[in-house]
């Protein structure tokens, strides 16, 4: 296992975000993080980046078991995140070019120009945005930076918090092929949070559903599809999945 | 019977140091008390269009119009006091990016109870306890505790219901929402449908949605425009959206990976010089 996470618990000031986690994700896999708004699943990615207060469990990525916010150099090449909220990620005034070079000065890598140009490429993005701030760009446009600057260090793991919930769907599509064409190549793997459970069964071959700071469920995608679900709760999101109607609102 | 917004060949542009940027070229529609989506690329214009609506272009972008007008005031003229009536309480924008737009530095229920307080006369008692109704409302499950917290304390859904119950607190009369549920998860994400569908059909508020979700648009929305490169390529009526034409919208409905589905690598869009022409 790559991933092993046990009994995972993470406390804000006596609220507990996480309670008693547990999840494995094995190398080269690509594992989905579905649930209720508000549930823990950026938490969870989080601490596996050491950014959230673990209060009892444990971590260990490739081996290695992780304590407290530690981390070496080494992991912070190896497992990269993209963030939720890519305007929180990205230095307000710093240009791209300056976000993309960063990583490669951080992890001595040679090659800037060529390497920023062809992850801009990647992820759609032109030459004419190189030079751009972050509010020059769109929603979408940002996400895409982030993702950009994920890729550029060429990361064993990703975590992918909400990839691409901000892009319309042809550059979703994009998007998504090219991480599943990366995954491919690379051998990388991925945990890739989302609310579209199209998007998640396209990516990830298991997932789990949580609610309330618990994984309720733990299965294939292929089970999703077919409705082979055990908990209430990833019914529901089904259902819900379907789109909007009057009568599928309460009220 | 005048429509509640009326836009005029809309433009914004932006001088940057590799030329100007045409956000929006030349784009016009109208508004009544409905549900209207609009879609299109990354980067297309959606949400330059709801901000020049609102006022809310930053500098240097320069707005231009032949009309712009809400429910019989002409915004073009309009002048700071003007805007600091309207915005927020007769018209309101819940923008894209939501723990960018809320202030880092007060809780989520003192920017809420602060909006009201700023265009209704009520008791900070009053406001308190309308605040937290809203995010009850918005499915917040623990509005007492969510109401002390930070923006960098909730989690992106979180903050997105934020920021739409500080928005709909004064029962706005236009509506301009962008990518309001983009972080939610689905269930949630009806029940705030649910929530805008009533304000549109109850209190006859307009609604602009703007949306990269074509079956969200699809099943909430009553048309649908679509841009692409600054300009409206397509308006349908949503229920004709499998009539679409343009060859961009024929696109994006192909390429959205669904439940159940196997295609991979998932078809991607040709995009032709002519479409932004
Ligand atoms: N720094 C913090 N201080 C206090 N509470 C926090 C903090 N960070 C997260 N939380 C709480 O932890 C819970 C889980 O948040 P998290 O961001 O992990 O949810 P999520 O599943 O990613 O939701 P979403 O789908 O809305 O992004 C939320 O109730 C949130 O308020
Ligand atoms: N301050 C600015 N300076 C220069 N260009 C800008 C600025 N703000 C926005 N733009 C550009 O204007 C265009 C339209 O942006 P807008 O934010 O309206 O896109 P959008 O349709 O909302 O996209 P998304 O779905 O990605 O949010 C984009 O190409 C963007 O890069
Ligand atoms: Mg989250
Ligand atoms: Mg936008």
């Amino acid at each position: 296992m790559t991933i092993r996470i046990e009994n995972l618990s993470v406390t804000f000031d006596g609220f507990q975000a996480l309670k008693s986690v547990s999840i494995a994700v094995g190398k080269g896999e690509s594992f989905g993080l579905v649930g209720e708004s508000g549930s823990g699943k950026s938490t969870l990615l989080r601490a596996v980046a050491g950014l959230a207060p673990v209060s009892g469990g444990t971590i260990e990525v490739s081996g290695e078991r992780l304590s407290g916010g530690r981390r070496s150099r080494a992991f912070r090449r190896a497992v990269q995140m993209v963030f939720q909220d890519p305007y929180a990620s990205l230095h307000p005034r710093q240009t791209v070019d300056r976000q993309l070079l960063e990583p490669l000065a951080i992890h001595r890598i040679g090659d800037g120009e060529r390497r920023i140009l062809k992850a801009l490429d990647e992820v759609g993005l032109g030459p004419s945005f190189r030079f751009r701030y972050p509010h020059q760009l769109s929603g979408g446009q940002r996400q895409r930076v982030a993702i950009a600057r994920a890729l550029i260090v060429e990361p064993e793991i990703l975590l992918l918090d909400e990839p691409t919930s901000a892009l319309d769907a042809s550059v979703q599509a994009e998007v998504l092929n090219l991480l599943e064409e990366v995954r491919g190549r690379h051998g990388l793997t991925y945990v890739m949070v989302s609310h579209d459970l199209g998007v998640v069964t396209h990516m990830c071959g298991r997932l789990a559903v949580m609610k309330g700071g618990e994984v309720v469920e733990t299965l294939s995608a292929a089970d999703l599809a077919g409705s082979r679900v055990v908990s209430d709760y990833t019914r529901r999101l089904m259902v819900a999945s379907k789109g909007f109607s009057r009568e599928a609102v309460s009220g | 019977m005048t429509p509640l917004l009326t836009v005029g060949n809309l433009s914004v542009t932006y001088p940057t140091r590799t030329g100007v940027v045409e956000a929006v070229r030349g784009i016009s529609f109208e508004l009544g008390r409905e549900r209207l989506g609009i879609v299109g690329e990354s980067g297309s214009g959606k949400s330059q269009t709801g901000r020049a609506i609102m006022g809310l272009t930053p500098p240097p972008g320069i707005v231009r119009a032949d009309a712009l007008s809400f429910s019989g005031v002409d915004l073009l003229k309009a002048g700071a006091s003007t805007w600091r009536d309207m915005r927020g309480s007769r018209m309101a924008m819940i923008l894209q990016d939501p723990k960018f737009s809320l202030n880092p530095v007060l809780t989520i229920g003192r920017q809420i109870t602060e909006t009201l307080r700023h265009h209704e006369n009520v008791s900070k008692r009053e406001a308190r306890r309308r605040a937290l109704d809203m995010l009850e409302a918005v499915q917040i499950a623990d509005p007492e505790r969510v109401f002390g917290l930070y923006p960098h304390e909730v989690s992106g859904g979180m903050g997105q219901r934020a920021m739409i119950a500080m928005m709909l607190v004064c029962g706005p009369e236009l509506l301009i929402a962008d990518e309001p549920t983009s972080a939610l998860d689905v269930t949630v994400q009806l029940e705030v449908l649910g929530i805008l569908d009533r304000l549109v059909r109850d209190n006859g508020m307009g609604l602009i949605f703007i949306s990269h979700d074509l079956r969200l648009v699809s099943s909430f929305c009553d048309r649908v425009l679509v841009m692409y490169a600054g300009r409206i390529v397509e308006e349908l009526a949503t229920a004709d959206l499998s009539k679409a034409t343009h060859p961009y919208t024929r696109g994006l409905l192909d390429c959205t990976p669904k439940i159940g589905e196997s295609r991979h690598p998932l078809p991607v869009l040709e995009r032709r010089k002519e479409w932004a022409a």
